[in-house]
């Protein structure tokens, strides 16, 4: 099992960081309250502990019967074509992903599939709880129509069912679905949490201390990204054997990658440069890096590497090519477009920066 | 047990809050048993559904609402066929003489259309015939939030009502009911959080009153309220655009980077920028920022990534403020 599963807090109490957000999850399961409770939006950034926090919820409110899980993937034919469900059930809850099959088909999976668990019957055997949960995750992913078809299932049946929505952008939940919901942030851990979270797990993984140093230099890489972290500490872990000041975080392969085509921008702007760099794009996204992630990154990485006077125009090219990319369909012209445009932004600063020196020369 | 929300729905039109033209107009239609064709719309929350299911009720009475009328939201399949098929077969079915008692029980049927805003046009356009042919046992009531969203052919035919976000007082008057049945005092300065936050919607007023009484039960405070407001506080933004001041682009690569960590939602630094659109700028600074602020709910709207997005924008904030 991997660490972030391993030392994944299962219970309201053990979780740390954010207390307030924790206090209110307790009220809110307290037995005098929860048969009252709303529906609810977790919203905040990957990797900051919506789901752990949610299953350490409803595991306050049922008990620890809701982890024994059943993972099945059903099938399921509409009137257009025919998918792939994954469900994610206990006695008590139900968890689905229904933007995972894609833009048309998810407002079937909200009219079939999702009206007919939250129609059917409430978790019988435990008195205490008379309703169950239907679990959502990447709502902000669901088209707008696929949303619009839970607006009515929400209301219709509250006494058997409550919802809770996850997503990490609660800009792009529908308007009407926030109206549902009591809207709970939850922010990513501070970088001091980070290093304190890493400094726990790594003392009961390793039994030994975790240098302060090593725990502060992958928080910074991971970006309060806890999961991130985690990894980065196992993968490093297992690695050298050791984490210690002298070891160097080891980065996602993908990441290390998009580094390498940064430095070939940089490097050399011909056509050449330009051919090599298709092919490297074209094989992150044969390993389903998604291409939004591997354009942010390299622009990310383009603005480390960059003077501060070319920044903005980096960032404006990035913003404008990622934005074409989201309406297009084939991401390889956006992301090979947006290598091309930081090679002409890099020559053309290089160049005036090589005259300004000249002149000073003079 | 259910929450507030559906606990307090209004089920009788004499129930429903504000909206005091509709109530008026559509307390004398069940009197003379007369019902044009209804077109609703308005933003979440301000009793759309609820108007039409009362009035349902009001009409029908319990037992006879299940054959006289039928309710189609979003959740339900509502195609082209759907229209030609079961909406035009249980529009145009005669209506049964059965009539109870104590209800209106007028001539015709009902067929409610919520939540219309995602029917498509060509659905909309077999409706427009169903709704011709069948007026004279059935009539239609069409729910949306925007009304543009409605072809026009429809719109025509329909009286419109437009809900309006609910009125301080109204709200006022209405929360203070519920605490009230619910056994607890509401404090003002409560009141006044919530009446400021929901913005005329009374399903968000109710829902945050009862999550802050469940949180902080008769201590409440209106401070509670905006902590679980899912806004971003002035202190941050300001914050951000503080920054931009020192023409560095690390530290606004940093507080952007802050910001989305911490989870806020990022179109609230739209709104919050054009509503604060002073901070002692020249117009051509002005209208360089509100350019780009147009451009970039542009891209957050069709999904874009917003970590570039919004660093885009604010480096040209940034880069504004210092011209300026
Ligand atoms: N005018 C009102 N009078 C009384 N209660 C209201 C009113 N408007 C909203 N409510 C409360 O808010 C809840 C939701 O209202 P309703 O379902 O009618 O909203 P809606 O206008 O249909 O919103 P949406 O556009 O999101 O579907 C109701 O259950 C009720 O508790
Ligand atoms: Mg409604």
């Amino acid at each position: 099992m991997l660490w972030v599963d391993k030392y994944r807090p299962v219970q309201l109490d053990k979780l740390t960081y954010n207390d307030g957000l924790t206090q209110q999850l307790k009220r809110i399961s307290a037995k005098e309250n929860v048969q009252n409770m709303c529906h609810l939006l977790f919203y905040g950034p990957p990797g900051a502990g919506k789901k752990t926090r949610i299953m350490a919820l409803l595991r306050e409110i049922y008990g620890p019967g809701v982890e024994k899980l059943k993972v099945e993937i059903k099938n399921f034919k509409f009137k257009s074509s025919s998918v792939d469900i994954t469900f994610i059930t206990s006695n008590y809850h139900v968890e689905i992903n229904p933007s995972d099959v894609g833009p048309y088909r998810d407002r079937d999976v909200a009219q079939e599939v999702i009206k007919e668990i939250a129609q059917s019957h409430a978790p019988s055997n435990s008195a205490a709880v008379q309703f169950k949960i239907v679990l959502l995750n990447e709502v902000d992913k669901m088209s707008r129509d696929g949303q619009a078809a839970l607006r009515r299932t929400m209301e219709k049946y509250t006494s058997a069912c409550r919802f809770v929505l996850v997503c990490n952008n609660a800009s792009k939940v529908i308007e009407p679905l926030r109206s549902r919901c009591i809207c709970l942030r939850v922010p990513a851990p501070r970088d001091k949490e980070v290093e304190e979270i890493l400094c726990n797990v790594y003392r009961k993984e390793v039994k030994k201390e975790l240098p302060v140093e090593a725990a502060t230099k992958i928080s910074n890489m991971s970006n309060r990204n806890l999961r991130k972290a985690l990894l980065m500490l196992e993968s490093t872990y297992v690695k050298f054997g050791v984490v210690d000041e002298s070891s160097q975080p080891q980065l996602a392969d993908w990441e290390v990658y998009v580094g390498m085509i940064a430095h070939n921008i940089l490097e050399d702007q011909s056509p050449k440069k330009l051919l090599e760099i298709r092919g490297q794009f074209y094989e992150l996204l044969a390993s389903c890096i998604p291409p939004e992630l591997i354009l942010q990154k390299l622009a990310l990485e383009l603005l480390r590497k960059l003077d501060d006077s070319v920044k903005v125009d980096i960032l404006q090219n990035a913003a404008f090519f990622e934005h074409r990319l989201q309406l297009g369909s084939k991401p390889i012209f956006h992301l090979e477009a947006f290598a091309a445009k930081a090679m002409v932004i890099y020559k053309k600063w290089s160049i005036e920066f090589m005259e300004m020196c000249d002149e000073m020369d003079d | 047990m259910v929450p507030w929300v559906e606990q307090h729905r209004p089920s009788s039109i004499a129930q429903v809050a504000h909206q005091r033209h509709v109530v008026a107009t559509l307390s004398s239609a069940v009197e003379s048993g007369n019902l044009p064709h209804l077109l609703f719309y308005g933003p979440p929350g301000t009793g759309k559904t609820s108007t039409i299911l009362a009035l349902a009720k009001d009409l029908y009475g319990p037992e006879l609402y299940k054959s006289r009328v039928l309710e189609l939201n979003a959740s339900d399949e509502r195609g082209i066929d759907v229209v030609r098929n079961k909406i035009k077969h249980f529009a145009s079915l005669a209506v049964s003489s059965s009539k109870s008692s104590s209800y209106p029980c007028p001539p015709f049927k009902l067929v409610i259309l919520d939540e219309a805003d995602c029917m498509t046009t060509d659905a909309q356009s077999a409706l427009r015939r169903t709704m011709e042919t069948c007026t004279r046992v059935t009539r239609f009531c069409i729910i949306c939030n925007y009304v543009s969203r409605i072809i026009s052919p429809i719109a025509s035919r329909c009286a419109k009502f437009r809900f309006q976000p609910v009125s301080t007082e109204v709200m006022l008057e209405r929360l203070n009911m519920i605490a009230d049945k619910e056994g607890f005092q509401l404090p003002s300065d409560v009141t006044d959080a919530l009446v400021n936050i929901s913005g005329g919607d009374l399903r968000r007023a109710i829902t945050m009153m009862q999550n802050t009484y469940i949180l902080h039960g008769n201590s409440m405070k209106g401070q509670d309220i905006i902590e679980n407001a899912a806004t971003i506080p002035d202190s941050v933004i300001l914050d951000l655009v503080n920054s931009c001041k020192y023409n560095s682009f690390e530290k606004i690569q940093s507080k952007v980077n802050d910001i989305i960590a911490d989870g806020y939602p990022a179109n609230q630094i739209h709104d919050w920028v054009m509503s604060k659109e002073a901070f002692g700028i020249s117009a051509k600074s002005k209208s360089i920022i509100c350019k780009a602020l147009g451009t970039t709910d542009m891209r957050l709207t069709d999904g874009s990534d917003v970590t570039l997005s919004l660093l885009h924008l604010v480096s040209v904030i940034m880069q504004a403020l210092q011209t300026s």
